[in-house]
């Protein structure tokens, strides 16, 4: 789950590391209103949404004057925030975060994540503050300095002194610079992050250690232990459809093409997106259904992908383990009745109780196209999907 | 022969008293050897009762003190999962299966630190487990799709592993031993892991091994096969179409900063000597084909 910078602050001051002092804004009005109580002749205002690359796209404006606030709020409050991250429609700016300016005398990066093969918590540090972690270790990978830190002593003082050292932190701001390292462990471990940055992390030119940015992703299944980190949420930054099927229990995952899927198991749904492809297709979606999906699940998730007007052809591809393919073939005859089903639906069906559940589907009289196997049923869909269009 | 487990294995089940320890510890009862298999469950709470008529014992070490058992499959919600795995480790079982779903990757951490050092191995979590056909199944696979064979199947998801072994069976191909070692980025043993069991085992004569986007481990897997493997190995990765940044199903299943691509994977193994298909409805027949020496 991600969460805004300003949240992010939030936490990292939590753990002591330093912030520029700010101040979350919905308007142009709060935006004037929060520089003047901040104070000084220099504000940033900064677009709050989840997706990275907000200054490239024009989210981020200094002012020098209340009236440059207001011009500059006014400008990114609403737009249509692109970056890299956001996909081409980009994403509506409706929070702002405005800060005191600070004067800069270098940018830093930090970052934390979980390598998976050493199954450790890493920390990455860079002195090229501001650019991408990717970029950096595609072109200049010698400026990435890495510590895999033990879980029985957090990050050592030592450790985090030597890293600061190694990205050019001077002296005099050395023990500033492992406070900051140190906090952003505690954080990254105390509140189950899969992913922290703070990029850049500053030196300002009275030697103070800044984090400019704040970044997380916490890990969803740890969200039942951390009711301060669900409050984060905001609905606005998600995919309403990911929403809704996060309602029901479904993974669902919306995507460009034309032909839905509803697949038993994240590996198989993969597996379908990829058949269809391969046939010449093209996904509208990942759709997990899990293990133990009920009629009710399997409905709503018919409902989900309708719910998509580009839609031309559903897949149904199940492999019954413990969900029994009667189960399933009983919730698809429901949901097509339901739902007034307008599109071709190709159904196939494996596992336990196959026959019976393709019973079900004949005897509904509706004109559910039966896939023999995965590649006959990823062929008969491409082909309706083509018709349909 | 096989590889991890057989008909001789005698498997303590860790949350058997809960609805889904139930339903799937009847199932694994009723699988060949079953009966025989499935000596012990373990609930605190519950200590001298008894399921199916497999006795309940209040710890890991006592069941295991009492029956001789060295295996344990994990059915425990996710919050106390990793705990449950360290209990086993603690009681210095062989071997650890953890089938749940949902375990917090820090949680996962701790206990994979815990590990080190220790003699117990770990399948999952987030998996539906092993089995030996016409011997032993341990986790949450419908049975009756296995045959009794001489391939192996190594894969990090469910679904996708039935879809593998459902195309062998229908081809005549029987299996040695299926492994899920499940689609958490944090998990104990690796494809590699068990891919060197499997070159091992004599009645083992050539691999399926089934990956996903995200991560390194099918590079790790494959560079080992081209150095080492002496038995023909066929690979496939889902994932092709995954947009990058967003997770698919999996926690483990997820593209970040350009690794973990299905196409790279596919290279890397291509270059290894791994029989790659992009297809997952022609595993089997590639294998078919790969054995007939074509």
């Amino acid at each position: 789950m991600k969460i805004h910078e300003y949240q992010g602050k939030e936490i990292l001051r939590h753990f002591g590391v330093a912030t520029p002092k700010g101040t979350p804004c919905f308007s142009a009005d709060e935006a004037v209103e929060a520089a003047r109580a901040l104070g000084g002749s220099l504000w940033v205002v900064k677009a709050q949404i989840h997706a990275g690359g907000r200054g490239k796209g024009g989210g981020v404006k200094v002012a020098k004057s209340l009236d440059e606030v207001r011009a500059a709020a006014q400008a990114i409050m609403g737009m249509h925030l692109m970056t890299h991250q956001t996909g081409p429609s980009g994403q509506v700016v409706r929070r702002l975060l405005i800060e005191e300016g600070a004067a800069i005398a270098k940018e830093f990066y930090t970052g934390m994540v979980i390598d998976r093969s050493r199954q450790r918590v890493a920390l990455l540090a860079s002195s090229e503050g501001g650019m991408e972690i990717e970029e950096v270790a595609a072109k200049t990978p010698e400026r990435i300095h890495t510590v895999w830190i033990d879980p029985a002593t957090g990050l050592k003082d030592e450790e985090a002194e030597a890293v600061a050292r190694a990205i050019g932190v001077p002296d005099e701001a050395l023990a500033q610079a492992r406070a900051v390292l140190q906090g952003l462990y505690r954080a990254f471990v105390e509140k189950d992050a899969m992913l922290a940055e703070i990029n850049p992390l500053v030196l300002t030119a009275d030697n103070r250690v800044l984090a400019l940015d704040a970044k997380f992703n916490f890990d969803g299944n740890a969200l039942f232990r951390h009711p301060e980190i669900v409050a984060y949420r905001d609905l606005d930054e998600e995919d309403p459809a990911e929403i809704e099927a996060s309602k029901f229990e479904l993974s669902y995952i919306s995507l460009d093409g034309d032909i839905g899927c509803l697949v038993n198991g994240a590996g198989l749904a993969m597996a379908t997106m990829d058949i269809i492809k391969l046939y010449g297709g093209s996904p509208a979606n990942f759709l997990d259904v899990g293990g133990g999906a009920s009629k009710e699940k399997v409905t709503e998730a018919f409902k989900l992908m309708l719910k998509n007007d580009k839609l031309r052809a559903i897949l149904v591809n199940i492999f019954g383990g413990i969900m029994k393919c009667d189960v399933i073939a009983e919730g698809v005859v429901a949901a097509a009745r339901e739902v007034h089903l307008t599109v071709p639906l190709v159904v196939r069906l494996e596992g336990t109780n196959v026959d019976l559940g393709k019973r079900i589907l004949v005897e509904s009289g509706l004109p559910i196209i039966s896939g023999n196997d995965m590649a006959d049923a990823a062929e008969k869909v491409v082909q309706a999907a083509r018709k349909g269009s | 022969m096989s590889i991890l487990i057989d008909k001789n294995t005698r498997v303590i089940t860790q949350g058997m008293t809960g609805k889904v320890g139930q339903f799937h510890t009847q199932a694994c009862k009723e699988y060949a050897n079953g009966a025989e298999c499935f000596v012990a469950g373990v609930n605190p709470k519950k200590a001298g009762a008894s399921f199916e008529g497999i006795p309940v014992y209040a710890s890991v070490r006592e069941a295991r003190e009492q029956t001789g058992a060295t295996v344990s499959v994990i059915y425990v919600p996710p919050a106390g999962a990793a705990a449950a795995i360290d209990e086993a480790v603690d009681a210095e079982l062989d071997l650890v299966i953890c089938i749940t779903e949902g375990i917090p990757v820090h949680d996962m951490l701790k206990t994979r630190y815990k590990m080190q050092g220790r003699k117990t191995l770990l399948i999952g979590p987030n998996c539906p487990g092993l089995i030996t056909p016409d011997e032993i199944k341990i986790g949450i696979m419908p049975g009756h799709i296995h045959k009794k064979g001489r391939i192996g199947v190594v894969s990090r998801s469910g679904t996708l592993t039935y879809e593998a072994v459902g195309q062998l069976t229908a081809l005549g191909l029987g299996q040695s031993s299926c492994v899920g070692i499940g689609g958490d980025p944090i998990n104990g043993m690796k494809h590699l892991d068990v891919m060197k069991l499997f070159n091992d085992d004599p009645e083992t004569d050539a691999v399926i091994m089934v990956g996903e986007i995200g991560g390194s481990d099918e590079e790790a897997c494959a560079r080992w096969i081209k150095d080492n493997m002496e038995k023909p190995v066929v690979g496939f990765i889902a994932g092709i179409t995954a947009p990058p940044g967003k997770r698919m199903g999996h926690a483990g299943a997820i593209i970040s900063g350009g690794e973990g691509g299905a196409e790279a994977k596919l290279a890397v193994m291509e270059e290894c000597g791994i029989h790659i298909t992009r297809n997952p409805a022609e595993m089997g027949r590639v294998m078919q084909k790969v054995l007939k020496g074509g």
